[in-house]
């Protein structure tokens, strides 16, 4: 669900834009399925949840300042742990995806399916499933906020790493095939490095979503058991509890520095390093910028150090990876004909068989058809509260986007804070919205809705404005001295332009949404309790009421309606815009 | 054809015995892209694969460096058979093919870097290759800051310095510009002429006449649909030679009508064989009609009045022959021109043409678009018959594929729409991908 970039696209690098069909087929079907049967398995194996949580002794939490550094080294840690985790997941999952047609027929729907799947819903689950592993002990709480994190993460990072492996040029493999690369070569010397940029791009926005999940998975409250493991998040959340309005202060404090460091000290620097792996072969526009990179480059020393700690590697390297053999192996061999073919599809229909009666036993077991038309309608004020909250973002921020965006030297200066917005966890800022809404007696069914965007609507703002700033000098030059003016302007000449950027934007802003509706449907400020109706508020009470059928049945219907409005909204806005309005 | 051919020292580097190559397309007939195509490369010569675009010499290029299997038929360097990459072979791309992320010298050493060479040795040798191609002080310089002159040479160094026995390339000098490519053919000759290079043989792909002629030992002319060797040229200039040499020219004139004379053939039967494909199946290639009404100008005015040698024609409007034969024989199905013994003549339409206003011509386009274009025709019928005047793109584009590739399909429906917009037959929508007789108002 947490869709940053998961079309494929990066403001800056435009990634070439998958463009698929519209309609499921007979894979997307079986994937659902699985899904799901994973979902109910978990759900069914919490039942037994409240004992082994119960006998977990953490250490409180404290609201003393001091220590909140030390909190936020171990929010930092999470992050870096789930990013690692991530990142192997990609480098396995997705070059399988791309060497084998077999995995790639049922992991290319599964990530797509699993994108639109809310993190934060299925969280109470995966705690489960982690202690069981970890029993008694703290390390499987850490490993179900770790997951939760990398499930905001993996799965369009995954997807950016195995389009760019189907895209690799020609002349290139080529090249690598006639100088007798061999595979491991050929995957460090091409597959990986032409993928770098998008994957770099991926993983660095969904790093910057991540902070919202990652505060939202320290606190954690199954039934009546709440698991609060030491960070910035269950530091907040303590606060909240005990209404301590400058303890609050404080986590946003830390976690503005925090994202600040990781925007100026990870962020930057790794974008900056990414942009010699641009296939372009023409030195870019506009090239990202980092102080901390330029530093680094410029300095002899470090230079010097790396490039020696490079030539030690390559020997233990060369000491393991044998010379090229005399077949460069393009693909894993994989037993092949149609007997196979058949064995295979016939293990997935019969596993997806399967998990529909496992998800219908389960669900007709405790669940009536009252229950998922609560559901489905629930979903549709949501939907409604999404739609209308993206448009009003888009109303404010496109015209000052393409404002910001036609100016060189502003957008220099507001992009990174959009950028750094964009990453800043708004759940920290949810109490201060309570409070207010609380004090005045306003009707929570609206005046919550707005938390639903206050993280995501930057996304809409910063693709704008590269968007914006990309915009040929000539044709707005052309348009100045035709004359086009007024709405004319916008609608013939800027719109057009940036839709493709906006498209992003939107995409990435509406799906963040969903998610955040999950935590942003219902808050609460020491006991008060403020609630809207909505699908984010359903499961938020059904986890909290530790009623595991509706928190599946939530999920389903959330991801349902994710995955419906990405196909028919999103992606033919993407491939329209694709088709039809790229400058390049 | 090539039984003909004797290599002065024993066994030859490449041979190349009986390659078919085709392609399936469903339960459609075969493509055939190669037939029945033989030929050899012996010690110390250096030939050329000349053909249009599209008459399969790339493939066979691919097919003898082991990157592609061939559909039939047997390749063989140094008498052992190819399958796969083969030892001792390098090859130059018509792209460069350059890793962007790596540096000149990264570049060059990523072939010994294959075969597992120890990283100082590699460094020498890479140097030196570096040294010996003239891109002294590029070697730290990533491809996208150098210019395409010194990128091509990036590649050339990457293929020396593996020291292959054979060299091959695909259109090396295309994607640069006149002055550059010169200077680099030069450079290439006189290492070759010199025996600075450890190599004994080049296989070069062009669709540059001259380009052959200057640098080549030996020319075999390819046919396109399907690509055969239809004629083997040999050149015996002594080297350096001189474009502006009469026997040069001559040769160039020689070779320009050889490669009409399959067209001249034909036209006898039928001017619509100049095309693969039958009626509707016919493989249009991508002509503007701009190219076509100022090649029809062109030819109607000073100096040609109305006829013109194709070498002296492709030199004045600065187009290459490629591009000229692509062009002359699309004038040729339209019966605007005709082709004959290495010279385009207008035909009586076509000097109506030149002498027609805007309008008028596009009501004579029209006229020959509909008559002479099989497939226009059909995509005009269909619009008639049906109650809308509409069809969607797609229905002709899968009716194209049963006899050609994607590609071949996707390039010659757009053509035709290309065609039929400048005559006003018939209009294409985009957004709908409809094709309708309406024309938008």
């Amino acid at each position: 669900m947490n869709s940053h970039g998961s079309a494929g696209a990066s403001p800056a690098a435009t990634v070439s834009a998958r463009v698929p069909s519209v309609w499921p087929n007979r894979y997307d079907a079986a994937v659902v399925l699985l899904v799901m049967a994973v979902l109910v398995a978990a759900a069914v194996g919490s039942h037994e949840l409240d004992r082994p949580l119960a006998e977990l002794r953490l250490t409180p939490v404290r609201l003393d300042p001091s220590g909140l550094p030390n909190y936020a080294l171990l929010t930092i840690l999470r992050m870096f742990a789930a990013m690692f985790a991530s990142l192997v997941f990609t480098l396995v999952v997705a070059t399988l995806a791309a060497k084998s047609r077999r995995a790639e027929l049922l992991i290319i729907p599964a990530l797509d399916i699993l994108q639109s799947v809310p993190v934060l819903g299925f969280l109470s689950f995966t705690v489960v499933v982690f202690m069981r592993l970890f029993p008694g002990n703290q390390l499987g709480a850490e490993m179900a906020a770790i997951f939760a994190i990398f499930t905001s993460q993996a799965w369009n990072m995954a997807f950016s790493f195995y389009q760019s492996l189907k895209t690799v040029p020609r002349d290139l493999a080529d090249a690598a095939a006639q100088f007798r690369l061999s595979g491991w070569q050929r995957f460090w010397r091409l597959e990986a490095p032409y993928a770098m940029p998008g994957l770099v791009w991926n993983a660095m926005m969904s790093m910057s979503g991540g902070w919202f999940f990652v505060v939202a998975s320290e606190a954690i409250s199954v039934g009546n058991t709440t698991i609060a493991l030491p960070g910035i998040g269950s530091y907040l959340a303590l606060a909240i509890e005990r209404r301590d309005l400058t303890a609050v202060g404080w986590s946003v404090f830390a976690m503005a520095i925090v994202i600040l460091l990781y925007d100026q000290l990870v962020f930057r620097p790794i974008v900056a390093w990414a942009d010699k792996f641009r296939m372009e072969q023409t030195a870019a526009q506009a090239r990202p910028q980092s102080w901390l990179y330029d530093m680094f480059r410029r300095t002899r020393a470090v230079h010097r150090l790396v490039a020696s700690l490079g030539g030690w590697l390559e020997l233990a390297w060369r000491s393991v990876a044998r010379p090229a053999s005399s077949k460069a192996p393009i693909a894993l061999s994989l037993p092949a004909g149609k007997a196979v073919d058949l064995a295979w599809l016939a293990l997935v229909v019969t596993s997806a068989a399967w998990s529909a009666w496992t998800i219908y036993a389960y669900l007709q077991r405790t669940l009536g058809l009252a229950d998922f038309a609560e559901a489905a309608i629930d979903g549709a004020i949501t939907l409604v509260r999404v739609g209308v909250l993206i448009a009003f973002a888009s109303l404010v921020w496109v015209p000052i986007g393409v404002w910001i965006g036609l100016n060189p030297r502003l957008t220099q200066r507001v992009q990174p804070l959009a950028q750094f917005l964009a990453a800043f966890p708004a759940n920290v800022l949810f109490p201060v919205a309570v409070m207010a809404i609380a004090s005045r007696g306003l009707d929570p069914n609206i005046w919550l809705s707005p938390l639903m965007v206050l993280g995501t609507q930057w996304y809409i703002l910063f693709n704008v404005i590269a968007g914006a700033s990309a915009f040929p000098t000539d044709l707005r030059e052309a348009a100045r001295l035709a004359g086009v003016r007024g709405w004319q302007w916008w609608i013939k000449v800027i719109l057009p332009g940036i839709f493709p950027y906006y498209v992003t934007g939107a995409l990435t802003a509406s799906g963040g949404s969903w998610n955040a509706a999950i935590v942003a449907e219902v808050v609460s400020w020491g006991s008060t309790r403020l609630e809207a109706k909505g699908l984010g508020s359903y499961i938020a009470n059904a986890t909290s009421a530790g009623d595991h059928p509706r928190v599946v049945l939530g999920i389903a219907v959330m991801a349902l309606y994710v995955i419906t409005i990405n196909r028919l909204l999103w992606r033919r806005l993407y491939a329209y815009a694709d088709r039809h309005l790229r400058l390049n | 054809m090539d039984a003909a051919i004797q290599t002065a020292e024993g066994s030859p580097l490449v041979s190349v015995e009986a390659v078919d190559h085709f392609y399936r397309k469903g339960s459609a007939p075969n493509v055939v892209v190669l037939q029945d195509v033989n030929l050899t490369l012996g010690d110390h010569e250096v030939v050329a694969l000349l053909g249009r675009s599209g008459s399969g010499k790339s493939t066979l290029l691919r097919i003898i460096s082991g990157l592609m299997p061939a559909s039939k038929g047997l390749v063989e360097i140094n008498g052992q058979a190819v399958n796969g990459p083969a030892k001792g072979v390098a090859m130059v791309f018509q792209s460069f093919a350059l890793f962007p992320w790596l540096t000149v010298l990264q570049n060059v050493e990523l072939g010994l870097e294959a075969q597992g060479m120890a990283p100082a040795e590699r460094r020498k040798r890479a140097l030196a290759a570096v040294d010996l191609i003239g891109l002294d002080g590029f070697e730290s310089a990533y491809p996208k800051e150098i210019s395409g002159g010194m990128q091509q040479r990036v590649g050339l160094a990457r293929a020396l310095v593996v020291q292959p026995q054979i060299l091959l390339m695909d259109e090396p000098f295309s994607a640069l510009d006149v002055l550059t490519a010169e200077t680099l053919r030069t450079d290439l000759l006189d290492l070759w002429c010199e025996g600075r290079m450890p190599i004994r043989a080049i296989l070069m792909v062009t669709h540059n006449i001259e380009e052959a002629v200057l640098m080549c030992d030996r020319i075999l002319v390819f046919s396109s649909n399907p690509g055969r060797v239809i004629a083997e040229v040999k050149v015996e200039l002594p080297r350096p030679r001189n474009r502006q040499d009469p026997e040069f020219r001559a040769l160039v004139d020689d070779i320009y009508g050889r490669m009409t004379s399959k067209v001249a053939g034909t036209l006898a039967q039928s001017k619509d064989g100049l095309f693969p494909g039958m009626g509707i199946g016919m493989i249009l290639p991508r002509v503007s009609t701009n190219t076509l009404a100022g090649l029809i100008e062109s030819l109607a005015g000073h100096p040609f009045d109305g006829r013109a040698d194709l070498p002296l024609l492709a030199e004045r409007a600065h187009m290459e022959a490629d591009e000229l034969f692509q062009a002359a024989e699309t004038l040729q199905l339209m019966r605007f021109a005709e082709l004959a013994e290495g010279d385009l003549k207008l035909t009586v339409d076509g000097q109506r043409f030149a002498d027609l206003g805007i309008d008028d011509r596009k009501a004579m386009f029209r006229h020959h678009l509909v008559t002479f274009v099989p497939l226009a025709a059909h995509i005009k019928l269909v619009l008639d018959e049906r109650p809308s005047h509409k069809a969607p793109l797609l229905r002709f584009r899968d009716e194209l594929e049963d006899h050609m590739s994607e590609d071949a399909a996707e390039t010659t429906i757009r053509n035709v729409i290309n065609w039929a917009r400048y005559g006003e037959v018939f209009a294409y929508n985009e957004a709908s991908g409809l094709i309708s007789l309406e024309n938008p108002a």
